[in-house]
């Protein structure tokens, strides 16, 4: 792209080839790359899981040897059985579909933070630091204040918003002012969050009475998100939050697409010389955006603190902010790619959980599958060959998909 | 991990079939029925594989399985958020004993007892206050860890050429604060009969506050924390903290320049990889009061009544010196013996 268009004129494109483009697709976007891709690459994680699950079944292993057709039956039985009791536990039933979205929603928040970042060029690792940080923010409007649900939890909610969104400019704007670069100052910060969380929980102000561990008060039940469907049965946790996961998404939609702001984001990440060129102000924007992220990021440490959980101890966010970077880049940075990836990891999560109650696998497999998707998004030349997807230059361009 | 599990679960299966071999009579009594009964485990977030804590729950879960044919089933928590949910799988599953491993189980366990008044739980490292547990339908099982840890401090004070020994934990949480507290008291008590000047570093037993990791995970922040306790000194090293131990006992390996004192199992045979680094461990057989609890459930005869492990009752104790026994004279050995008969006696008291 060359310096002479004007940003209103033009979907602004990393340069042809990029890795980070391709990888992140925040690059040129078709249909192969943006749905058949990532469904192969789903499709061939669960093979290679497949062959992980008879690889370790000891027993089974040691009759290949002596009768190879009863093992094949057993091994075909026992990952049958396993994906059988994934699957049940995924959608089988209500449970499973509340627990599916229960775990999904700070998955789609924390997906869309990285997400964010992916377009306008910045890779965010720091969204297990920025949900902290926004976690804890919301658990003090949560269990300090006692207002009516209907103040209560809206603030509680931009509280999160607001300390995650804090925690995301520091790195946005050390990159704009001084270089430093987001991947270093994300990942550190997110350690001095982790710190940060364990000091706060250990002092009086947060910390339980009568407790000498770290675990804070609980939020007062004005500043829950509500349970949607626990009147049918009470072990029905998915709340409020998957609801408000999906109205996010959309926001960032159309904050991406449709507004100058996220049209600058995307100028930015596309070519950062050229954005500046055109007059956009980009230590600004560095900082916009890593607080946008941020405040994402701070939105699902929310999820986790005003639904989930209720209160904070130092592992509430997990290694949501992680699994958050596999399924942006599933996702394809777009943010309905977000959500239904972030429905599929939610599903992946509660349909382990089934497994390892039901069948011998143990809940490991999925973090294995989780990350074989996306060894298998990062070389889509793979993909390309072993399921012959002719090469994009074949074709012309049939649509623009679901980013534009 | 899993291959570990089944590789263990395949031995037990062949015990039962040889042990079934052995003696023709009973072999019919032996080999229960399919629905021999259900022992299941929700582990913390430490994994089954942990060497220690929960593994030690799963061996004594395992063992009272294969004694009564029942089949041992164990769901590992990946997150907090897990616990309630690992419970309930379990409650449908219709298990006749839930294990519940660790503290931090404490609310989801009071929580999935009360409301499932007809199942009968039991946790390690918990004592429920009077009327917590409406239909008294979860035993509780904690260990006097102080006692053993004691001795193990009185054995660490007598073998430290630095004259420092240091100690961390996982979470400052009571089962992990006692181990802490008798190490220092035991240290104290050998100053105090020797006249010497050990310092014990990372835990202060009157204001309880020291060095905690908080997690019982990162095996990286066991070396850390051991490292900076060796730059300060200290030449053993005890954490109190699961598995991130295994990281200090590999630094220590590869240092060659500290001891490491184990918890709730013998180190030197739980983690082979390392087994040369462990002066002793302070051992708190999880596993024993695990299987009493599962041969009751099994038998029909659990009760609610808390179960405290002691010197006494071998609840706890500390395991042989194994290759660090060089650095322990007999005197010494000797005194550390006499020790244990004083605390079960009531002439030492462990807590100061």
């Amino acid at each position: 792209m060359t310096d002479q268009l004007t940003p209103s004129e033009v979907e602004p494109e990393p340069p042809e080839g990029s890795f980070f483009g391709d990888l992140t697709g925040s690059g040129r976007i078709d249909w192969r790359s943006n749905v058949l891709i990532p469904a192969l690459a789903i499709l061939s994680a669960l093979i290679v899981g497949a062959l992980i699950i008879a690889l370790g079944d000891l027993d089974t292993l040691r009759l290949w040897r002596s009768s190879p057709g009863d093992a094949l039956g057993v091994t075909v039985e026992t990952v049958a059985d396993a994906y059988g009791a994934l699957f049940k536990g995924a959608l089988g039933s209500v449970n499973a579909i509340s627990e599916t979205l229960t775990r999904a929603a700070p998955l789609i928040l924390a997906g869309l933070a990285v997400a964010v970042g992916f377009q306008a060029g910045l890779f965010n690792i720091g969204a297990n630091g920025q949900m902290l940080i926004g976690g804890m923010f919301a658990l003090v409007i949560g269990f300090q204040f006692d207002l009516p649900i209907i103040l209560h939890l809206p603030i509680a909610i931009i509280a999160a918003f607001i300390g995650g969104a804090l925690w995301g400019a520091i790195p946005g704007y050390l990159r704009a002012k001084t270089g430093a670069h987001e991947v270093i100052t994300t990942i550190m910060l997110n350690f001095v969050a982790l710190r940060l969380v364990d000091y706060w929980l250990t002092i009086p102000f947060f910390q339980l009475e009568g407790r000498t561990d770290p675990v804070s008060k609980s939020v007062l039940e004005s500043a829950r998100y509500p349970e949607l469907i626990a009147f049918i049965n009470p072990r029905y946790r998915v709340h409020l939050g998957i609801v408000i996961a999906v109205l996010v998404a959309v926001g960032v939609w159309w904050l991406l697409f449709r507004s100058t702001i996220g049209f600058e984001f995307r100028a930015v990440g596309a070519n950062p010389d050229g954005a500046k060129y055109a007059g956009m102000n980009v230590v600004l924007l560095y900082v916009a955006v890593m607080a946008t992220a941020g405040g994402l990021a701070g939105l699902a440490g929310g999820d986790q603190v005003l639904g989930t959980l209720g209160r904070g101890t130092p592992g509430f966010v997990g290694v949501i902010g992680f699994d958050a970077i596999a399924l942006a880049l599933l996702g394809r940075s777009h943010p309905y790619g977000v959500v239904a990836a972030g429905l599929l990891f939610g599903g992946l999560s509660a349909g382990g959980q089934a497994m390892q109650a039901t069948t011998d696998v143990g809940i490991d497999i999925v973090q294995v599958i989780q990350a074989l998707i996306i060894v298998f998004i990062a070389a889509p030349a793979l993909i390309k060959a072993i399921y012959r997807v002719r090469a994009e230059a074949e074709s012309t361009q049939v649509s623009q998909g679901w980013a534009t | 991990m899993k291959k570990h599990t089944r590789l263990i679960a395949l031995l037990m299966a062949l015990a039962l079939v040889l042990a079934a071999c052995g003696d023709g009579d009973d072999a019919t009594e032996g080999t229960v029925a399919e629905d021999g009964g259900l022992i299941c485990e929700v582990t913390d977030v430490g994994g089954v594989d942990d060497k220690g804590f929960n593994a030690s729950a799963w061996a004594g879960a395992q063992r009272a399985a294969a004694d009564f044919g029942a089949e041992p089933k164990v769901l590992e928590s990946q997150a907090e958020t897990d616990y309630e949910v690992n419970i309930n799988s379990f409650v449908d599953q219709e298990c006749d004993l839930i294990v519940t491993v660790g503290f931090l189980l404490g609310d989801a366990t009071k929580e999935g007892a009360n409301s499932n008044p007809d199942q009968s739980f039991t946790i390690v490292d918990f004592a429920y206050g009077e009327g917590e547990i409406e239909n008294d339908n979860v035993k509780g099982l904690v260990f006097n860890t102080d006692e053993a840890a004691f001795l193990a401090g009185y054995l660490a004070a007598g073998v430290t050429e630095t004259g420092v020994v240091g100690t961390f934990g996982g979470i400052n949480i009571p089962p992990v604060t006692i181990f802490m507290d008798g190490f220092v008291r035991g240290v104290e008590h050998y100053n105090g009969i020797k006249g010497t000047d050990v310092q014990v570093l990372g835990w202060d037993p009157d204001t309880q506050e020291g060095s905690f990791t908080n997690n019982f995970e990162s095996l990286d922040d066991g070396r850390a924390f051991a490292q900076s306790l060796v730059d300060e000194g200290a030449d053993i090293v005890m954490p109190v903290a699961g598995p991130v131990g295994l990281g200090s006992a590999a630094l220590a390996n590869e240092l060659g320049t500290f001891s490491i004192v184990g918890v709730d199992v013998d180190g030197f045979e739980a983690d082979t990889n390392n087994s040369g680094v462990y002066l002793t461990s302070v051992l708190k057989r999880i596993d024993n009061a695990v299987f009493d609890a599962a041969d009751d459930a099994l038998n029909g005869e659990f009760t609610g009544e808390l179960y405290v492990g002691t010197l006494e009752n071998e609840g706890v104790g500390i395991a042989p010196y194994h290759d660090k026994a060089d650095l322990v004279s007999d005197e010494l050995a000797g005194e550390v013996d006499a020790l244990r008969d004083d605390i079960i006696g009531g002439a030492v008291s462990v807590s100061g």
